[in-house]
């Protein structure tokens, strides 16, 4: 038997929903082209009950994921990065397709998301000296403003930069202690499934990162009216999109990052880590 | 058929009589449990997972919430409970959502018997019951002298319904008459001086018995003995309510109904936390004993979080919106 007589392996992607591998609870798939228009796998086309599941999933597990270390959670980050290395291949191959880029700009892509990695997993026991203040305060106390984390963050990914894009979305909302709900691109989404096999064998708790691919109107709608949803991530919606969800996120205060042009391959800054912070002010009294 | 009459009626009584000869003897009752049809195990889990498939969505739905909030024993059984933590349970129940006064209220409060008294008080006259757990529950391990008193001592508290647990140990050994006079003394000991008497609800610790024959054996001994509702679980052990349980029980009390004429409550207890679970459970008292038993006078929830779950879901029926738990009281 010779190497082409061999039956194709496809592989089924699915869904990441609380360190699980479901498919969606509609059973319903969409085809995912690359950028020719040829086929390259189904990926599950997520229902309101599947945004609904992953957002109990990511309450579940925020109590656990807030409280660790930021020392542990830096740790976790970095194994991330790690893990990606060793499968680097595999999301050149899903970028290159996907977006329609030559192998070269798909690994510099890749590169640059391992490395978004490791430059996160630096500012988790960072961020609080940035974003917290020792106020000066006219009284004998203490007076400590501290960054903590905002709670549930829905996540729309950037519908071009299908890993980059997405790995710089996902990485600044949890290094600080949030879990999120990502929807992955609606053209591509093949990355951020992948991406789930990832997290899963990097010590990440189950339920801090939960991946959906689908119709980004369809899933983003019913999250942005979620009562237990703290903030929400716009980028990946159109203008139109993002003015609909805003509305709707308004109902309980949900903190909104709009949409707006960026450079994945630039630096990233602060802006997003700090995006999805509270702050804590504590008075505390001097000499007693 | 006889027409049916209620457990807790005068006329139940007689009904039981017609059976005595069942319950004559250890060894008369023996032969009539054994000789019960098997049941098919196989069978029985293919069913409940069938029925466990129905969809029911939008005015159905609606519908099936607040019947269930209506029948919820709202629970608390812990060592630590306060009187504090009672009175809020009891608030709860009255009034299960402060944001919206259409949502019905539970239909009892379940607390230990040194409780009762506080929870009575903390109900007044608001229509909530007091179901008070007696007999050394959760083991059952005491005295009979012992259970008595604990049974009476809560009636006299002012419990509205009894959660008596069965001697597991007695029913293994297959001593069936000795769990079947402790039944009919705690019933005994239910009644008030005024005639009236408190429910008896029947625990058998099902996660305990072993096996389904044994349940079903169960479910006869406890009616044959005057019980008026049967109960899973006291919520204690690592297996409670189980659906295939469940559904046995409310197929004995289909056929009890069918050759005594007494008709008896169902009451799953422990495990059953979300709204899925509770309208699955409520598709197998219908299409196994038919509406007459979907009413809280036949049919309840042992539960404590199942209620916020219930609330959440009818915030997201009536506002189109999914809810939190930041939106419902954490108890």
């Amino acid at each position: 038997m010779t190497a082409n007589d061999r039956l194709s392996v496809f592989k089924t992607y699915k869904l990441f929903v609380g360190g699980k591998f479901p498919r969606s609870e509609s059973g319903r798939v969409y085809e995912v082209t690359d950028a020719k228009g040829t086929w390259l796998a189904n990926a599950p086309l997520s229902s309101r009950k599947d945004a609904r599941d992953a957002v109990v999933a990511a309450r579940k597990a925020f109590a656990g994921w807030s409280a660790a270390t930021a020392y542990n959670r830096g740790q976790i980050l970095y194994r991330i990065a790690e893990m990606l290395e060793g499968r680097r291949d595999q999301f050149v191959t899903e970028v290159a397709a996907g977006e329609g880029l030559s192998k070269a700009k798909a690994t510099a892509q890749v590169d640059a998301a391992v490395d978004r990695w490791v430059w996160y997993a630096g500012w988790s026991d960072k961020v609080a000296q940035i974003a917290g203040s020792a106020n000066p305060v006219a009284g004998p106390f203490f007076n400590l403003s501290t960054p903590e984390p905002t709670g549930v963050v829905t996540v729309l990914a950037p519908q071009e930069s299908s890993f980059l894009g997405l790995v710089s979305v996902i990485a600044p909302a949890i290094v600080t202690g949030n879990t999120v709900v990502v929807v992955a691109s609606e053209k591509s989404p093949l990355p951020a499934l992948s991406l789930g096999e990832v997290l899963a064998t990097s010590d990440l708790p189950g339920g801090v990162v939960n991946v959906l691919s689908g119709r980004t109107a369809e899933i983003a709608a019913p999250l942005a009216a979620h009562q237990d949803v703290n903030a929400i991530d716009l980028t990946g919606a159109g203008a139109d999109l993002a003015k609909d969800l805003e509305t709707a996120a308004a109902d309980n205060l949900k903190r909104v990052v709009r949409p707006s042009v960026t450079d994945w391959l630039a630096d990233p800054g602060t802006g997003r880590m700090l995006s999805f912070l509270e702050t804590k002010t504590v008075w505390h009294p001097i000499g007693v | 058929m006889p027409t049916t009459v209620p457990a807790f009626g005068n006329e139940a009584a007689d009904r039981l009589a017609s059976m005595a000869d069942v319950t004559a003897s250890d060894a008369a009752l023996r032969r009539f449990l054994h000789g019960l049809p098997g049941v098919d195990a196989v069978g029985l889990q293919a069913r409940a997972a069938t029925l466990g498939t129905r969809s029911i969505k939008t005015t159905a739905k609606a519908n099936a919430i607040d019947l269930a909030i209506s029948m919820i024993d709202l629970t608390t059984l812990e060592g630590a409970d306060t009187p504090g933590k009672v009175r809020a349970l009891c608030a709860k129940g009255v009034n299960p959502d402060p944001t919206d006064r259409s949502v019905p209220k539970v239909a009892a409060i379940c607390v230990y018997p040194d409780m009762v008294a506080t929870a009575k008080e903390a109900l007044g006259d608001s229509g909530v019951n007091v179901a008070s757990v007696a007999t050394a529950f959760p083991a059952g391990r005491a005295a009979l002298p012992v259970k008595l008193a604990d049974t009476r001592d809560a009636v006299e508290a002012g419990a509205d319904e009894i959660d008596m647990v069965i001697d597991r140990g007695a029913f293994l050994c297959g001593r069936y008459l000795e769990v079947f006079e402790e039944i009919k003394a705690v019933k005994e000991a239910c009644r008030r001086a005024d005639g009236t008497a408190a429910h008896l609800k029947v625990i058998f610790e099902t996660g305990e018995l072993q096996t389904y024959d044994n349940v079903r054996r169960a479910s006869w001994l406890a009616m044959l003995a005057g019980g008026d509702f049967i109960k899973t679980s006291t919520g204690k052990v690592a297996v409670n309510a189980t659906p295939p349980v469940t559904l046995l029980m409310l197929e004995a009390v289909r056929d009890f109904r069918d050759a005594v004429g007494v008709q008896v409550g169902v009451k799953p207890a422990g495990g059953i936390r979300t709204t899925k679970d509770a309208i699955k459970y409520l598709v197998m008292v219908n299409e196994t004993l038919g509406d007459e038993w979907l009413t809280a006078d036949w049919f309840r929830f042992g539960a404590s979080s199942l209620l916020n779950d219930l609330l959440m879901q009818r915030h997201k029926l009536s506002t189109g919106r999914y809810s939190g738990p930041d939106y419902v009281t954490v108890d």
